[in-house]
């Protein structure tokens, strides 16, 4: 049977397991050797706050052109255990009823043969549903693996390897090349680990090959064709996006507290620390992290931070005062994840962006940026650093779970073009008179700073109100010009950032309906615009990427011709277009929103966007790959999972904790 | 015969800010200030290549006064600030200084990390029992059962141990001085900058205006019912040795911090002085030798910062 390709040019593809079964790293050797291949890869993993044995599923889109978002279907699923395909029904109140209903009509299954999973169970629940199902003999071939090196016989202690033989089976499947997959599984072992690499690739290849003998041909699905001459592309991820952009921007400092899905960032910089001069702080709280930041870059370094919402709650009084003391920073970087409160720590939502705004005592002059995609997650954060010293004042960076974690082909990096730019510095020349003052008035409104240790440039600085020369004052007049120094701040950074760098229109300005949003909503809106609207004469989508000081004037205008304005963003409420409305008075006409803390996929914008223009409410919620009247749908899908696990009692039990073989 | 003689070439008023300051008369931290100038001064460390990092409160103001680099930032965050100037800027002599209750109430969290850490810095808490520039409340220091006069009712927590609790926290150099002795204080400043590590020096200070309990009568031991003889004493007059000779051995370590504890919680005598010194590799030493930071970094003149090549990291990813 020829393969046809997946709808939208792309094959979706997915692996789920328990955590600790090494689906990140099946999956990520399986992108990365697609994205040497040629082809553009995205790819997202949702995750529990749990360190073994809760479900976790990684999707990889493949395509033959730049994507930015994942599909609900799937047309090859992997499955590692029987939680992937029927959920957590073993649970007293489930919370999922697995992906078997996501696999597309002509899709496949591949599973362990005689394991956890029966096909009858799997018929039962397709209900009908045409589906390929290829049960791999698992324990054999990592035995016949295992035999290379001496340990025959120890399948069963070896279970992590499964997840190995599954992806060697899946590139069988793909009809996929090989030699890239090998490749790419052997850099990863060195020196002595490299008979543990060949030992790896011997099982991947034996699971291929099994593949080839029994399941020639059987699939519907195939890939697209790889584009020639794509350009060398790398395969990133946000956190390493964002960590890169600070080491180029000569960053030399970072401190953090551990936090999901933050950590990732610190610990990149961490493993190139020596490599680059960059010292990485762990603080013993975010209190202590931002303030160590901050005074770094008192001390004359660039200085950064990042956390998520819960570490950005202890950090308002940090941020205060940095502006209160003008400190060339810190870059504050926060990696938004479901909340209020401790929430949904590895779950996705862009619900901090109220915070960030307003965060502190008083006014507080701050930058606050938002880049949508990898490739603006390593230039706004390089900017950040610039604008943290020009302005003397903090730069936040809103990233999310999502960003933070999507591993995604993009362009490498340029960095030709790139300066630094270190603002108002202390000249000895100039300012050493015995008379140098920290908070010089002038007419720029930025006095120029000295590093500590220099001779002449000495200064005081408080966190209380002061005067020009760091001390504190209480007068009336010092007041007026100091709070009025601080703040021209914003209205200096709006005139003198380039508009490119604030916001992007994508599509007609005339276009009947404008699209606004910020953040990671950007590739399944790029995506969905392109599937919904491909001759761009329907909709318009502007890009927000500098919300404070936030671009009014240019936005009331290009907004002015759009009969509809639809906001869409992750979060309740809207913060985005309150923001919108606080800023320029216009009341967005639709609000799209979802908050299921997981990101926006690329038919769920369709579907929304769709409803919305066709006479569709004012607010519109997404969940699970539609759009739904949340609460009662809620409720629904929890009776409805309830039910299912009273009909179906035989589900296994949890592998919690997991089994030893996957302790290795 | 010729003679020699050293000439100072920055004397202790090179280090006293030209601002007028607003601390009560008689403060006890009149002598801190001056003793940390006369310790500076003693070690000829040039203005500009100190910073006086605070919390907040009186003892918070005292950056001001100093004639050096000068940084006056939050309540209890005077060791988190330190540890990031320091990093940044390792060349500088950074000496940390706030109250009990910034550093042992809402700095406590920072105090325990910042001895774990043993970043070559100094720590001078003025400890006067009292938060006064709120007038008056009881501070972690305060001893269960006392009441000050600016309390409505005695304190019914127990008293934290400064000492017993550096030393706890890692802390390498823990020593305790008087601010009305100013001279041997400004010796344990001294020492303290010169010890290689985080040096914690707890300053009896008297308060004037709140603190009507441990006044500088009462250390003189000259208050109703008190001897006559003042319960302060010099360790280093007696045959204390607060020095760990063999920083490798675990026993010696825990038999000096142990007396250390044992004369710090003495009922009626107060000792002064160093009670527990150990030289052991800091922080920057350990991040130098990782290869992370030159200890010689200075960020106004270097510039390897802005030199780097990210070539190497896209490639790994490609």
């Amino acid at each position: 049977m020829a393969a046809k390709t997946a709808s939208h040019n792309s094959f979706s593809w997915m692996i789920g397991g328990p955590q600790g079964s090494g689906i990140n790293l099946g999956a990520e050797i399986l992108g990365k050797a697609l994205c040497r291949a040629g082809y553009y890869v995205f790819a997202n993993i949702e995750y529990h706050s749990n360190i073994k044995g809760k479900h976790s599923y990684y999707r990889l889109r493949i395509s033959d052109r730049r994507v930015g978002s994942h599909v609900e279907e799937i047309h090859l699923l992997v499955a590692l255990d029987e939680e992937t395909l029927f959920g957590d029904l073993y649970h007293e109140f489930p919370a999922h009823a697995g992906h078997i209903h996501e696999v597309a009509e002509g899709g496949a299954i591949l599973f362990e043969e005689g394991g956890q999973i029966s096909p009858p169970a799997i018929q039962e629940r397709l209900n009908g549903r045409s589906v390929h199902l290829f049960p791999m003999p698992y324990s054999r071939i990592v035995d016949q693996a295992l035999a290379t090196v001496g340990k025959a016989g120890q399948a069963h202690e070896y279970r992590i390897m499964n997840n190995t033989a599954a992806i060697g089976a899946a590139t069988a499947l793909l009809g996929f090349n090989f030699d890239h997959v090998a490749e790419v599984m052997l850099s990863g072992f060195h020196g002595k680990a490299r008979k543990v690499g060949e030992m790896n690739v011997y099982c991947a290849r034996a699971a291929h090959d099994y593949v080839r003998e029994h399941f020639h041909g059987k699939i519907e699905f195939g890939l697209p064709t790889a584009p020639a001459n794509r350009p060398t592309q790398i395969m990133i991820k946000g956190t390493q996006a964002v960590g890169i952009g600070k080491l180029k921007a000569g960053c030399g400092i970072q401190t953090y507290y551990p936090i999901s899905p933050a950590t990732d960032e610190s610990v990149y910089l961490e493993e190139h620390q020596a490599e680059y001069g960059l010292v990485v702080l762990q603080t013993e709280d975010e209190v202590s992290a931002i303030d160590a930041a901050v005074m770094a870059a008192h001390g004359g370094v660039r200085a950064s931070t990042s956390t998520s919402g819960p570490g950005f709650a202890l950090m308002p009084e940090g941020l205060g005062f940095a502006a209160m003391t003008e400190a060339p920073g810190p870059v504050v970087c926060i990696y938004q994840r479901g909340g209020p409160s401790t929430g949904l720590p590895t779950r996705h939502e862009q619900g901090d962006l109220s915070f960030a705004l307003h965060a502190g005592q008083s006014d507080i002059p701050r930058i606050v940026l938002a880049p949508g995609d990898l490739t603006e997650c390593f230039y706004d954060t390089f900017d950040a650093f610039n604008y943290a010293d020009r302005y003397q004042i903090p730069v936040i960076v809103m990233l999310d779970k999502h960003l933070a974690t999507i591993y995604v082909t993009v362009p490498p990096y340029e960095t030709e073009g790139l300066t630094f730019d270190r603002g108002a510095l202390y000249d000895p020349q100039r300012d050493a008179n015995g008379h140098y003052m920290r908070y010089r008035f002038n007419d720029s409104g930025i006095s120029p700073r000295s590093i500590p240790g220099q001779e002449g440039g000495i200064f005081w600085t408080t966190s209380d109100e002061h005067d020009q020369v760091g001390h504190i004052s209480e007068g009336v007049g010092n007041r007026l010009v100091k709070m009025t120094k601080r703040m021209n701040k914003m209205g200096m950074a709006e005139r003198e950032i380039p508009d490119a760098k604030k916001f992007a229109l994508f599509g007609r300005q005339d276009a009947p309906a404008c699209i606004v949003s910020w953040g990671s909503t950007k590739g399944p809106l790029l995506d969905a615009l392109a599937r919904l609207d491909p001759e761009q004469q329907n909709y318009s989508f502007l890009q927000l990427r500098l919300l404070l000081p936030f671009p009014a004037e240019a936005v009331t205008k290009l907004l002015k011709p759009a009969a509809k304005i639809i906001v869409l963003e992750c979060n309740y409420s809207g913060q985005l277009a309150s923001l919108l409305r606080e800023k320029t008075g216009i009341q967005a006409h639709h609000r799209i929103l979802k908050y299921d803390g997981r990101p926006f996929s690329e038919d769920e914008v369709v579907t929304a966007l769709e409803q919305t223009v066709a006479g569709g409410p004012e607010q519109l919620t997404v969940a699970d790959g539609k759009v739904v009247d949340p609460a009662p749908y809620g409720r629904a899908e929890v009776e409805r999972l309830l039910e299912l696990r009273e009909r179906s009692a035989k589900m296994a039990p949890p592998m919690v904790p997991l089994p030893p073989g996957y302790n290795r | 015969m010729a003679t020699t003689t050293t000439k100072f070439e920055f004397k202790i008023k090179d280090y006293k800010a030209e601002i007028h300051n607003d601390w009560c008369p008689g403060c006890g931290d009149f002598g801190i200030l001056t003793a940390i100038q006369m310790a500076l001064s003693k070690l000829q460390v040039p203005p500009h290549k100190v910073a006086v990092v605070s919390g907040i409160g009186c003892s918070g103001k005292t950056p001001h006064y100093m004639q050096t680099y000068a940084f006056h930032t939050l309540h209890g965050r005077a060791m988190p600030s330190v540890t990031g100037l320091k990093l940044a800027n390792p060349g500088l002599t950074v000496i940390g200084v706030g109250g009990d209750g910034d550093g042992y109430g809402i700095g406590a969290g920072h105090f325990v990390n910042a001895g774990r850490r043993n970043l070559n810095i100094t720590y001078v808490v003025f400890n006067n029992d009292v938060y006064a520039l709120t007038k008056g409340q009881a501070s972690p220091t305060i001893q269960k059962g006392m009441k000050t006069k600016s309390m409505s009712e005695e304190s019914i927590m127990e008293a934290l141990n400064p000492i017993a609790l550096g030393l706890a926290c890692g802390y390498t150099f823990v020593a305790r001085g008087y601010a009305l002795d100013v001279k041997y204080l400004a010796e344990i400043v001294a020492q303290g900058i010169q010890h290689r590590g985080t040096s914690l020096i707890d300053v009896y200070q008297t308060c004037p205006t709140y603190n009507d309990l441990h006044t500088k009568t009462w250390y003189e031991g000259k208050k109703p019912g008190q001897s006559g003889q003042s319960p302060l004493y010099r360790l280093d007059q007696t045959d204390y040795d607060p020095l760990v000779h063999d920083p490798t051995d675990r026993r010696e370590i825990a038999q000096k911090k142990a007396q250390a504890i044992l004369v710090s919680e003495q009922p009626d005598r107060l000792p002064i002085g160093v009670f527990y010194r150990c030289l052991v590799p800091t922080y920057e030493d350990f991040l130098e030798k990782r290869g992370v930071l030159k200890q010689d970094f200075d960020p106004a003149t270097n510039d390897s910062h802005f030199r780097r090549d990210i070539t190497p990291l896209l490639e790994a990813l490609a």
